[in-house]
C-alpha cells in the first residue's frame, strides 16, 4: 500500500507541482494517475520511488515512510517504467532485462536466466536476447522495458506513460498485454497518463488531477464517467462518456439473432434482409456479401464480392478489456454495413447478429435493474 | 639537398630510427593518455553544470589557439624543470589533448538520452556506478572520434619538440636538415605520418570492437 498524506512539491520559483495530496493506492491493483500536462501526475509518481523529493507531507510505503530508505535500495525494490522504454543502448536486451537482478547481487548466470524466463512472460522471442534494442521496433523495446521493470520481482510497478510513443494498434496489444500480466502477477501498479481512455481501459482506480497538482477526483473508471465530481472532471472524462461507460455493462443479456452466412465459393441463395456473413472453413467472418446487389444469386461468391467493415462483438468474452460489453455490441452494430453486428464465440467463429435496437433495449433493462449507476 | 638511394642510410642508421620512434611514440602518447584521462572529470563536470561549461569550453578553445611552439619554451620556465626533459614536450601535448577532449566528453555526455539516465536512475544505479557503466559506455564513440584528432595532432606536434632538443622522430627531421640529408628528412617524416595513420586506424578499430551496439544501429536503422 502507498500513502500520500498531505504532500507538497513546491520548486524554488514558487511553483506548486503537486499541493496537498492525501491519496491511497490499494495492494495488488492498478491506480492510473490522469490529468493534463502540469498536473503533477508525473511529480506524484516520481515521488514514490524518490526521482523528487517531497517539500512537505510523508510518502508511506507498506506503512515505512520512505525518507527512511536509501533511494537507490528503495529503487531496487520498485518496478519503473518509462517512456519510450529508456533502454541501455549499448546493452543486449537479455543484458538490459538483467539490470536489476545484477544490481542487487544476483550472479550472471543467475540474472539471466531469470531475465529469459521475463522476456518470454512479456512475449519476446528468444533470438531478440542478443540483440541490442535499436534494433527492436518501438513496442518491442517497451515489452522489454516492462520486463526489466519486473525482472526482480518487485511488489511494486510504477509506469510513466509507458505506452504514449507507440502506434494506436501496438499500444492497444501493450495494454492487453499489461492486464493479462496482471492478472497473473498481482502488482501494486501506478500508471500515468494523460489519456482518459487507456486510465479508464487499466485502472481499477482513476485519480483524475487537475492542473496546479490538486486531485480532481480519485474514483473507480464507472463511477467517474458517471458521477463526474465537477465540471473539470466532467469536460476532462469527455463529451462521449456515456458511450465509454457502456464498456462496464456485460452484453450478456443482448439477444444474438440468426445471422446468414455464405461460404467463399458458394453461391448467395436467397438471403432475407440481402446480407450475408462470407466465413472461412472454420466459420471465422471475411465480410459482408449484398446478396441482392449480385448480378445472380447462383453465382459463387469470391474474395471480390466482399465488403469489410463491422467490429466483431466477442460473445461470453474471457479477454480483457471492453470485449463483450455493451460497448463492443453496440459499436460492432453501428459500424457494419449491414447495421448488424457480427457476434462470434472464443474460436473467433460467427455464432449470429446483433442490431443496435437490442443492444439498447438491453441497456434499458440494466437501468431498471439498478446495474447503470446512475 | 642531396636524396640518394636510402638503403644505405637506412642500414647504417636502423638502430637510431627505432630509438627515435620509439622515443616519440613515448613523448606523443603518454600526454594523449594523461589528457584523457583529466579530460573525463572535467567534461564530465561540464556536462553537468552550466557554469563550469561556460568557464572550461572557451578555455579549452583559447588554449588550443596558443602556438605550440611558445607553449613548449614557456613550459619549462613556469614548470622550472630543466631544458632538456621530456615533459616540456608533453605537458603542452597533454594541454593541446585536453583542449581537444574536454568538449568532446562534455558533448558525448550530453547527447545521452534523458531517459537512458532516468531509467538508470530508476532502477537503482548509485551516480558514480551509473556514470561508469551507463554514461561513460554511450559517450565512447564521441570520445574516440576526439581521441583520434588529438592522437594525430599530438604526432606531429612532438616533432616541433626537436626545436628545443627533445623531438623524437623530429630530431631527426632538424638533424637531416643541419646535415643536408635529404633522406634521413623523408624518411622521419614518412615514418611520423605513417606511425600517426596506423594509431588512428587501430583506435578507429578498437572503437568498433568496444561499442559493438553503435554499428547494430546503423545496420538495421532505428524503427520506430
Amino acid at each position: 500500500m502507498i500513502e500520500f498524506q498531505a504532500v507538497t512539491k513546491e520548486y524554488p520559483d514558487g511553483t506548486v507541482a503537486v499541493d496537498n495530496l492525501d491519496l491511497t493506492v490499494e495492494d495488488g491493483k492498478i491506480t492510473v494517475f490522469v490529468g493534463p500536462s502540469g498536473c503533477g501526475k508525473t511529480t506524484s509518481l516520481r515521488m514514490i520511488n524518490r526521482m523528487i523529493d517531497p517539500t512537505g507531507g510523508t510518502i508511506l510505503l507498506d506503512g515505512k515512510d520512505i525518507r527512511e530508505s536509501d533511494p537507490p535500495l528503495l529503487r531496487r525494490g520498485i518496478g519503473y517504467v518509462i517512456q519510450h522504454a529508456g533502454l541501455f543502448p549499448h546493452r543486449t536486451v537479455l543484458d538490459n532485462v538483467a539490470t536489476v537482478p545484477l544490481l542487487t547481487g544476483a550472479g550472471k548466470r543467475a540474472a539471466r536466466t531469470k531475465a529469459a524466463e521475463l522476456m518470454e512472460l512479456v512475449g519476446l522471442p528468444a533470438q531478440f536476447a542478443k540483440r541490442y534494442p535499436a534494433q527492436l521496433s518501438g513496442g518491442q523495446q517497451q515489452r522489454v522495458g516492462v520486463a526489466r521493470a519486473l525482472a526482480a520481482d518487485p511488489p511494486v510497478l510504477l509506469m510513466d506513460e509507458p505506452f504514449s510513443a507507440v502506434d494506436p494498434i501496438v499500444r492497444d496489444d501493450l495494454q492487453q498485454q499489461l492486464l493479462r500480466l496482471q492478472s497473473e502477477l498481482d502488482k501494486t501498479i501506478v500508471f500515468v497518463t494523460h489519456d482518459i481512455d487507456e486510465a479508464i481501459k487499466l485502472g481499477d482506480r482513476v485519480a483524475v488531477f487537475r492542473v496546479g497538482g490538486r486531485l480532481a477526483q480519485y474514483d473507480t473508471p464507472s463511477a467517474l464517467l458517471a458521477r463526474p465530481a465537477d465540471e473539470f472532471v466532467s469536460s476532462f472524462v469527455g463529451r462521449d462518456r456515456g458511450y465509454r461507460a457502456l464498456g462496464f455493462l456485460t452484453a450478456s443479456g443482448v439477444p444474438v439473432g440468426p445471422v446468414a452466412t455464405v461460404k467463399i465459393g458458394e453461391p448467395v441463395g436467397a438471403v432475407d434482409g440481402g446480407w450475408a456473413v462470407a466465413i472461412d472453413t472454420d466459420g471465422r467472418p471475411l465480410g459482408w456479401v449484398a446478396a441482392d446487389r449480385m448480378s445472380t444469386k447462383d453465382l459463387a461468391v469470391s474474395e471480390g464480392d466482399l465488403i469489410s467493415g463491422g467490429s466483431l462483438f466477442e460473445v461470453d468474452s474471457t479477454a480483457s478489456g471492453t470485449a463483450g460489453s455493451l460497448r463492443n455490441a453496440l459499436d460492432a452494430a453501428l459500424s457494419s454495413p449491414a447495421a448488424i453486428g457480427i457476434a462470434v464465440d472464443g474460436d473467433g467463429a460467427v455464432v449470429g447478429g446483433v442490431t443496435a435496437d437490442t443492444v439498447l433495449s438491453a441497456l434499458a433493462d440494466a437501468r431498471r435493474s439498478g446495474e447503470v449507476p446512475t | 639537398m642531396n636524396i640518394d638511394w636510402p638503403w644505405p642510410w637506412l642500414e647504417r642508421n636502423l638502430d637510431d630510427i627505432g630509438t627515435a620512434t620509439g622515443e616519440h611514440l613515448y613523448l606523443a602518447l603518454l600526454p594523449v593518455l594523461a589528457g584523457l584521462l583529466i579530460s573525463v572529470p572535467l567534461g564530465w563536470a561540464s556536462s553537468r553544470w552550466g557554469v563550469a561549461r561556460g568557464i572550461l569550453v572557451p578555455l579549452a578553445g583559447v588554449l588550443y589557439t596558443i602556438p605550440s611552439l611558445a607553449l613548449i619554451t614557456l613550459v619549462p620556465l613556469l614548470m622550472g624543470t630543466r631544458i632538456i626533459d621530456p615533459l616540456n614536450v608533453q605537458v603542452p601535448l597533454a594541454i593541446y589533448t585536453i583542449a581537444l577532449l574536454v568538449r568532446s566528453v562534455s558533448d558525448a555526455l550530453l547527447a545521452v538520452p534523458g531517459e537512458v539516465t532516468a531509467a538508470a536512475t530508476a532502477v537503482g544505479y548509485r551516480p558514480f556506478h551509473r556514470f561508469l557503466t551507463v554514461e561513460l559506455p554511450l559517450a565512447v564513440p564521441v570520445i574516440i572520434a576526439g581521441l583520434r584528432v588529438a592522437v594525430v595532432s599530438a604526432m606531429s606536434l612532438t616533432s616541433v619538440g626537436a626545436l628545443v632538443g627533445i623531438g623524437g622522430l623530429g630530431g631527426l627531421i632538424t638533424e637531416g636538415f643541419l646535415r643536408n640529408n635529404g633522406v634521413e628528412l623523408v624518411v622521419a617524416i614518412i615514418l611520423i605520418v605513417v606511425i600517426a595513420l596506423v594509431i588512428d586506424a587501430l583506435l578507429l578499430l578498437v572503437g568498433r570492437v568496444i561499442t559493438p551496439w553503435s554499428r547494430a544501429q546503423q545496420r538495421t536503422g532505428a524503427k520506430a
